[in-house]
């Protein structure tokens, strides 16, 4: 008897529209409780962990950064709950299972960590990278787990030097929603867009750890929170009317991933977007659908919006739904009303892209451009209270004034500083609700 | 169509609740104890129509469980969008229109009659919800009942309908009020009027800008408007700062003054008793009808003489009327023929 986790949906939105108007916005807030009753005695869900970590030559520079990446290997492995089937991969220009040596994933216990950490102790750097080719041995190692929460880590200082980007391109479409990947940059050596691009493929995180000493805690971290996970290949599916077209699905707290593109289409009114796994948490997503026009008066349902389980092999599940609403009318003070909740993570999305694109503008010297993009961050990220991103950009430019967005570039910007903000410039702040 | 939640029920009719057999003169049912004397309607709770045909705007076969077609995404007909209420001694219908997309009007119907069968008080209550506040379909609604289930009392009691008339209107504001959410900047707001015909007395007692006309039949007798708006027009023009044409030419002519609701302050009811002096009807209305007919003499022109012996006839033709002239509103429009007489239900012969 398995039991799921109620999906909470609520809708903000202002439905009202004027005379004409076609498009209707709508944040939908998601919140997953836990799982109320378990579901074979022990405790959580099933989970398999895979962990990989870069070898390449350049971990040896600094010395440090090998050691710390052993270290926070085996601080991943010592989080792994009893039971759990995990794996480590070594990664260079080949992927090596480095534990268990007879292939496949193997249980969490005492003797297993034991082996594996001492499996860690034994890496050393030296090879490529390709990061493509370590995803794939994943790929294999969690091709038995289906029905269970399937989580990597990949660990990597520098880019993908040794496949192409089109072999990296269809490794990602490849493991398109078989895990979740929490992708990890140690130094300055990486590119932020090109693990960015593997995050969001495998609907994980992307962070940057500047200093390998941080690694132990970060690893700890993430693995806490895959093991907290309670349902896999959960997707959001969106009916909208006959002759309507998504203008687009945007996961938009907590950071911003257009999903657009990931739509798999169920018929030609219903289409699923990948949301992965979810543990006891709240997401917020940005719908935008464009309706045919009706009569002032009329009331359409211009989306419904359910979070489904799927992949179970029977039938899908319906963990949660809501409903988003278009009514024309023609008085001006209800169509005119500003939904605080869609201004705001249009804002937030905003943010994300004029600080990816003034960085963009800044590395190419086009200064003026760069100025006026990171000047326009500084407004939004002030205006709406998201503090880490304005303290991220004021790493980057100094700041005359932070309302109207007056800024001048530092003359003197650290690699750090510049690959911080790009890391989380995708990260939103929540919407203040007012008292 | 009928509202089904009508208890239809008279002397010696049988009892319309449990269908046992009643006795002229019976007060309550020997069976299951109903109030055989009694009958009330009226705005039915929110919900959508059964659609036997589809959908009525593409024709799709299937309505999901919200209402919505699951082809294009039109919501049907709700059972609010036309009320219709054809009892004895007083009749009702309330539209939609043409421009809204839900009906925020409600009314509330009463009729009591003695134990000889004769009708002996009508109640008829309007409420207008505020559509810029919240679930202003929930406040009218919760208004009308509360407020028609005082009057009823009262009439009944023999209690002076003066007082019971501002009983009624703190009931409905205190009905109003319980539904203010925890955000209550947009706190949910309507008007009110209500016409109690008891006797010789008509009592009526309002709050905004819903009205209630008296139309003589008698062509030499004067039609009047009862009521007295609490809107900002009426007030422009009490005070002589513009004309009556001036006012209502002005975008904020309709801006109400005094409403139900959390947020209205201090509620002061207007209440007027009057005592007609031959034949006609009491209009009980909100603006959806008299903004296209203010005029006494013109409703009278519309509805009369047909209003007295038919008034459910009357009421749909006065709601078609405000309809065909544009449909801008809400309507609802209740009519009262007085005397009080319990032949006009048009559904019998």
């Amino acid at each position: 008897m398995s039991a799921h986790p109620n999906f909470r949906v609520d809708i903000y939105q202002n439905e009202y529209l004027h005379q004409g108007a076609t498009e209707v916005n709508a944040i939908v807030t998601v919140t997953s409780g836990g799982v109320t009753e378990s579901s074979g005695g022990g405790s959580g869900s099933a989970a398999a962990e895979v962990i990989i970590v870069d070898c390449s030559g350049s971990m040896d520079y600094p010395r440090g950064k090998m050691i710390a990446a052993r270290q926070a290997c085996a601080a991943a492995v010592d989080a792994l709950r009893d039971g759990v089937a995990f794996a480590v991969i070594a990664g260079t220009d080949q992927a090596r299972l480095v534990y268990p040596q007879q292939g496949g994933l193997v249980a969490a216990d005492v003797r297993t960590r034991a082996a594996a950490k001492s499996a860690i102790n034994g890496l050393k750097a030296g090879g490529g990278t390709a990061i493509g080719r370590w995803l794939n041995l994943a790929n294999q190692l969690f091709l038995p787990y289906q029905n269970t929460i399937r989580h990597a880590i990949l660990l990597t200082d520098g880019r993908n030097e040794h496949e192409s980007p089109a072999a990296l391109a269809a490794t990602l479409a490849e493991c398109d929603g078989k895990f979740v990947c929490d992708c990890r940059g140690v130094g300055t050596d990486w590119e932020v867009e090109e693990l960015r691009r593997v995050s969001t493929a495998l609907l994980g995180t992307v962070d940057i750890i500047a200093d390998p000493a941080g690694l132990e805690e970060d690893f700890r971290k993430m693995t806490d929170a895959a093991m907290s996970k309670a349902v896999a290949d959960v997707v959001l599916r969106l009916w909208t009317p006959q002759g309507a077209s998504v203008k687009f699905v945007k996961l938009v707290a907590p950071e911003v991933v257009d999903l657009t593109g990931r739509r798999m289409a169920k018929s030609a009114q219903v289409g699923d977007y990948p949301t992965g796994s979810w543990g006891e948490e709240s997401r917020d997503y940005h719908v935008c659908v464009e309706v045919k026009p009706a009569g002032v008066g009329d009331v359409m349902l211009a989306g419904r919006i359910s979070l489904v389980l799927t992949g179970t092999g029977g039938e899908d599940v319906i963990l949660g739904q809501g409903l988003a609403k278009a009514t024309w009318t023609d008085d001006m003070v209800l169509s005119t009303r500003i939904n605080p909740e869609v201004a705001h993570y249009t804002g937030q999305a905003e943010l994300a892209g004029v600080i990816q694109e003034g960085l963009e503008a800044r590395k190419s010297g086009d200064l003026d451009t760069a100025t006026a993009k990171l000047g326009r961050a500084v407004a939004l990220a002030t205006k709406s209270g998201n503090t880490d991103t304005a303290e991220l950009l004021s790493k980057v430019v100094d700041i005359d004034d932070p309302v109207t967005g007056t800024v001048r570039l530092k003359a003197k910007v650290s690699d750090v500083d510049t690959m911080t903000l790009d890391t989380r410039s995708t990260k939103t702040s929540r919407v203040r609700k007012s008292s | 169509m009928t509202d089904e939640s009508v208890v239809d029920s008279g002397p010696a009719s049988g009892c319309p609740d449990c269908g046992a057999e009643t006795l002229a003169g019976d007060r309550f049912c020997e069976n299951c104890g109903n109030d055989l004397l009694l009958v009330s309607a009226g705005t039915p709770d929110t919900g959508t129509m059964p659609a036997p045909r589809g959908c009525v705007a593409c024709g799709g076969p299937d309505i999901d469980q919200d209402g919505f077609c699951m082809q294009c995404g039109f919501a049907q007909p709700a059972v609010r969008d036309r009320v219709e209420l054809d009892l004895a001694g007083v009749a009702g219908v309330s539209d939609k229109g043409l421009r809204h997309h839900r009906n925020e009007d409600a009314m509330a119907l009463r009729v009591t009659a003695d134990p000889s069968g004769e009708l002996a008080h009508v109640v008829a209550v309007v409420c207008d919800g505020v559509s810029t506040s919240d679930r202003p379909d929930d406040a009218s609604k919760a208004a009308a009942d509360a407020a028609a289930d005082v009057l009823l009392v009262a009439a009944r009691g023999g209690t002076d309908l003066e007082d019971a008339t501002k009983d009624a209107v703190a009931a409905a504001l205190a009905a109003v009020t319980a539904l203010t959410g925890p955000d209550a900047r947009n706190s949910p707001a309507c008007t009110y009027v209500s016409a109690v015909v008891a006797g010789d007395d008509v009592t009526v007692g309002w709050v905004g800008d819903s009205r209630a006309y008296w139309l003589a039949a008698d062509d030499q007798a004067d039609s009047s408007c009862v009521t007295v708006d609490d809107s900002w027009a009426q007030r422009m023009v009490e005070s002589g700062q513009l004309t009556e044409d001036q006012a209502f030419a002005d975008p904020r002519s309709h801006a109400l003054v005094a409403w139900l609701g959390a947020d209205a302050g201090v509620v002061t009811p207007h209440v007027r008793t009057i005592r007609p002096t031959g034949p006609g009807v009491v209009l009980v209305c909100s603006d959806g009808l008299w903004n296209y007919l203010p005029g006494a003499e013109e409703l009278t022109e519309a509805a009369l003489p047909k209003a007295v012996d038919a008034p459910f006839v009357a009421a749909a033709e006065l709601t078609a009327l405000a309809i065909d002239r544009g449909g801008h509103d809400n309507v609802t429009v209740v009519v009262v023929p007085y005397p009080l007489t319990n032949s006009t239900r048009s559904t019998e012969s």
